[in-house]
């Protein structure tokens, strides 16, 4: 009893993503369970994953956050739509300037941040106004509706695209394939991590809990392996989001520079004093994250197949919420790539769940706010409790 | 005789595990100036804290009397309102504002919710006048030099009223012109009839404005001496403030060779971050052999920190001048990185604060100082991080459940032996502790004199900054006194007592 309860606040938010998942599912009569949704629940949020990485690593410093990831993702957009349809430039070159044009604000905001320790708030804070007008005036000036289109084919089909399409309802096997794929890799790896471990004499879980872990990562894989095979096949913007996650899951866990993200935001003096850098860390935190925001944009902008002045309309919050609900830590130094996925994805069901209950947008926000308050207060108080025992 | 003012009996006040008052007895009369003195540590703020309601009633064991009556406090506001009122060690100005805005901060003139600003400028500029200032109120406090912020602090507390002023450590960041001004300034209220108590290291200045002196040592006052009445000998009030006996509390250190020069620090001199012309440091030269034990004495303040920091990859202080050398070479080191690399540590004083991250395990912390040495690539294997903690966790009897506990969880004494652990990780040749035991219990402080033997037995160097006397004497095989950011004194272990040391200091800070 003691151990479940062990589990089961450990894995809190995970287990909240399913009785909600369950919720909007008995809701809907099962309209939430259907291959559609699924792949919107993928395409619809994949610039949260996206953005929501780069916040995390803002966050871990010490609640660090930026405010101008949904403005910038906006002019990222006013440039690209410049280059590729206003001046039908190649998409290679296209998307090459649109991350230069990232990294160069990345490397600015860095030095700003770190180098001038101007508060990361107030620094973004004028690239939130900034970048908004500044993209908004870049596409009036470009096109009378002040929203550029169509974009290049080639463009749509690499961040919007799916691959090995096939019609809607059709069952696509490739799909299915790179499913059972994954799924045994997932298995293999896990093997091999407990046998590793048990030849150095480390401490291993039980043999029960490794295959209770492995069936359910491969059934969730396998789920939406076969949602998606009748959704027209993999999103390729899934792709980019697993890339994305898994570099950035190896960062944090795995390298010297991911545990000094973590260090700086538990004690950046203490950190400092150890031989770190910890400025360049911080300015490696904000490069990296307009680097991201310049990869989110090219989805949203494929996703609506246009650039237009409202994208990225509140993003960054989207972003910081997705990171609160997974449990990271508003003061900085915890906080994992996992359980920022699991915030986004339930951020994400709950939004695709109330849309389809047809409940009031502005209702929709009221809940969001409260759920947001809600998983801070909870993560306080089971911090709380913790250091208690 | 005159009216006692105020007495304190038999005040008591434990902290959790140790008792910071034992007993306490003190009398002040009225219109007299009364010294406080006493070691770091020996509860005299701690006194003025009860004594002003900072530990509110109910708190300690004890009663206050002043002015006849017992006295009740509950927070700082009970007892200005009585008229006492203590200026703390640590000015507590808030730079960016006017003087008259710090002035009556807390008490604000004019209605309420409404502040009368022309009344507080017209009131603060009337006290500032008393306090011998010509500035305008209106000025900002970051425009002013501290010895004027010092004497704002005072205009500040004549502004409430006060009766009986308490001046804790008043001059410890003052000049010596500034020092003098003040306690003329302490004089000339004395003969207003003001009261006063004055905390202080300065057996200078007791000896210049105090009428009575009461020495308080481990918790205790030992004893209180009139100078009005009998004469006063300075070793009298040495032996009162050290007067403790040694037990064996140190282990022996036996067949260690002391072998060449390993560290040497020549002419240094380092000035203060934020006031680049405060000397913190000022053209110190030292040593410290291969098997030594170097004990860096002083009081807080005198600037071993800032020292130790300093050397450290000039992780403290600007316009840094000076030689450094390691192993008989000449280096410059220009961050913590470069310190490290060439085999220098600093074990902070202050673990929390700048040592240890709290909120992660044993073992991340272990490794931090030295993490490229377990990971390849820039990928740490977290398998030998393991290892090297738990290693670490046996040859130091860290006691722990293990090594993935957070380090927030453990004990003041565990968690000094993490930090040790941290930086005896990275190898170096020269360790610099400061205040190794600073506030850990008496078992675990054996257990780290052992760990520093063991270093200088396998021949690296250890310097030791601490404030504890005893255990400079029964660490060191050489002792450095440092006082107002100079070396004072180099004395060899054999030689050294503790009152020596002690009147090293204080004829040190008489002689300019």
């Amino acid at each position: 009893m003691k151990k479940a309860l062990e589990v089961l606040r450990k894995n809190t938010m995970m287990f909240v993503l399913v009785l909600v998942f369950l919720f909007f599912t008995l809701m809907t009569k099962g309209q939430m369970f259907t291959p559609l949704n699924f792949n919107a629940l993928i395409t619809q949020n994949a610039y949260v994953y996206i953005l929501a990485t780069g916040m995390l690593m803002c966050m871990l410093t010490g609640g660090n956050i930026d405010l101008s990831c949904g403005s910038f993702v906006c002019f990222i957009g006013a440039i690209g739509g410049i280059c590729m349809v206003t001046n039908e430039m190649g998409t290679g070159i296209s998307v090459l300037i649109m991350l230069l044009v990232g990294i160069i604000y990345g490397v600015a905001l860095g030095y700003v941040i770190a180098y001038l320790n101007i508060p990361p708030w107030i620094a973004t804070l004028a690239g939130y106004l900034a970048f908004r007008g500044w993209g908004t005036a870049l596409l009036s000036a470009n096109s009378s509706t002040g929203s550029i289109a169509p974009f290049p084919q080639t463009y749509l089909k690499i961040f919007s695209g799916k691959i090995f399409e096939t019609a809607i309802g059709v069952l696509n096997v490739p799909c299915l394939v790179v499913g059972v794929i994954v799924s045994i890799l997932v298995v293999i790896l896990n093997i091999m991590t407990r046998k590793n471990r048990i030849k150095k004499g480390y401490e291993v879980n039980s043999v029960l809990s490794m295959i209770v872990k492995t069936v359910i990562s491969v059934a969730v894989i396998m789920l939406f392996a076969y949602k998606l095979a009748y959704a027209g096949g993999i999103p390729t913007v899934l792709i980019w989001v697993v890339a994305i996650i898994l570099i950035y899951q190896f960062i944090t866990s795995k390298t010297t520079i991911g545990r000094y993200f973590y260090t700086i935001g538990g004690n950046a003096e203490a950190t400092r004093l150890s031989g770190v850098d910890t400025k360049k860390i911080m300015f490696i935190a904000y490069l990296n994250m307009a680097i991201l925001t310049v990869i989110s944009a090219f989805t949203v902008i494929a996703r609506f197949q246009a650039a237009n002045s409202t994208a990225g309309t509140n993003y960054e919050m989207d972003a910081i919420s997705a990171c609160v609900v997974g449990g990271v830590s508003a003061y900085g130094g915890s906080g994992t790539v996992f359980g920022m996925v699991i915030g986004a994805t339930l951020i994400g069901v709950i939004n695709l769940g109330m849309s389809l209950m047809g409940i009031d947008a502005n209702w929709q926000k009221v809940i969001k706010g409260v759920v947001l308050l809600a998983a801070v207060v909870f993560e306080i108080l089971n911090n709380k409790d913790k250091t208690k025992e | 005789m005159a009216k006692v003012l105020l007495e304190m009996k038999n005040i008591t006040k434990t902290f959790p595990g140790v008792k910071a008052l034992d007993n306490v007895n003190l009398k002040v009369e009225e219109g007299e100036i009364h010294a406080l003195v006493g070691e770091n540590g020996a509860g005299k703020s701690t006194l003025m804290n009860v004594l002003s309601g900072i530990y509110p009633y109910g708190t300690y064991e004890g009663d206050i009397v002043y002015n006849g009556e017992v006295c009740k406090f509950n927070k700082i506001k009970d007892s200005e309102e009585k008229g006492i009122v203590i200026i703390h060690q640590e000015l507590a100005l808030v730079p960016y504002m006017s003087i008259g805005e710090n002035m009556f901060l807390g008490n604000e003139q004019g209605k309420k919710n409404a502040i009368d600003w022309d009344k507080t400028y017209a009131e603060a500029d009337k006290y500032l006048r008393m306090v011998g200032l010509a500035e305008s109120s209106k000025v900002l406090v970051k425009e002013i030099g501290t010895g004027k912020q010092q004497l704002v602090e005072i205009a500040k507390a004549l502004a409430k009223n006060a009766k009986l002023l308490i001046l804790d450590e008043p001059t410890s960041s003052l000049n010596e012109t500034d020092s003098k001004a003040l306690l003329d300034l302490m004089l000339e209220f004395k003969k207003q009839g003001m009261t006063m108590i004055i905390i202080t290291h300065k057996l200078n200045e007791v000896a210049y404005v105090a009428d009575k002196i009461t020495v308080v040592r481990d918790g205790s006052t030992i004893e209180t001496m009139d100078k009005r009445t009998t004469e006063i000998s300075e070793d009298r009030i040495i032996q009162g403030m050290v007067g403790r006996e040694l037990t064996n509390r140190f282990p022996k250190r036996e067949g260690v060779k002391i072998g060449d020069v390993n560290m040497e620090v020549k002419d240094w001199t380092v000035y203060h971050p934020l006031y680049p012309e405060r000397k913190v440091v000022d053209n110190v030269s030292m040593n410290v052999r291969k098997g030594e034990v170097v004990g860096i004495y002083g009081l807080m303040g005198a600037g071993r920190t800032e020292l130790a920091m300093s050397i450290f990859g000039q992780s403290y202080g600007t316009g840094i001048t000076g030689t450094l050398k390691l192993n008989g070479k000449e280096v410059t080191l220009k961050n913590p990185k470069e310190a490290i690399k060439n085999k220098l540590a600093y074990v902070t004083e202050d673990r929390k604060g700048n040592g240890l991250v709290l909120t992660n395990p044993i073992k991340i912390n272990t490794t931090l100082a030295n993490l490229e040495s377990i990971s390849s690539h820039k990928v740490i294997d977290k398998d030998k991080e393991y290892q090297v903690a738990e290693e670490y966790r046996q040859k130091l009897r860290t006691k722990c459940p293990s090594v993935e506990q957070n380090v927030g969880n453990l004990s003041g004494g565990n968690q000094q032996k993490v930090l040790l652990a941290k930086w005896m990780f990275t190898e170096p040749d020269v360790l610099i502790l400061d205040e190794p035991t600073r506030g850990i219990d008496v078992g675990a402080k054996y257990e780290i004199y052992c760990i520093i033997n063991d270093l200088v037995a396998a021949g690296k160097s250890v310097v030791m900054i601490s404030s504890e006397l005893p255990e400079v004497l029964g660490m060191s095989d050489r002792i450095y006194i440092m006082n107002a950011a100079k070396i004072v004194g180099e004395l060899r272990a054999e030689d050294a007592t503790q009152e020596i040391i002690m009147a090293n200091i204080l004829k040190s800070g008489k002689g300019e």
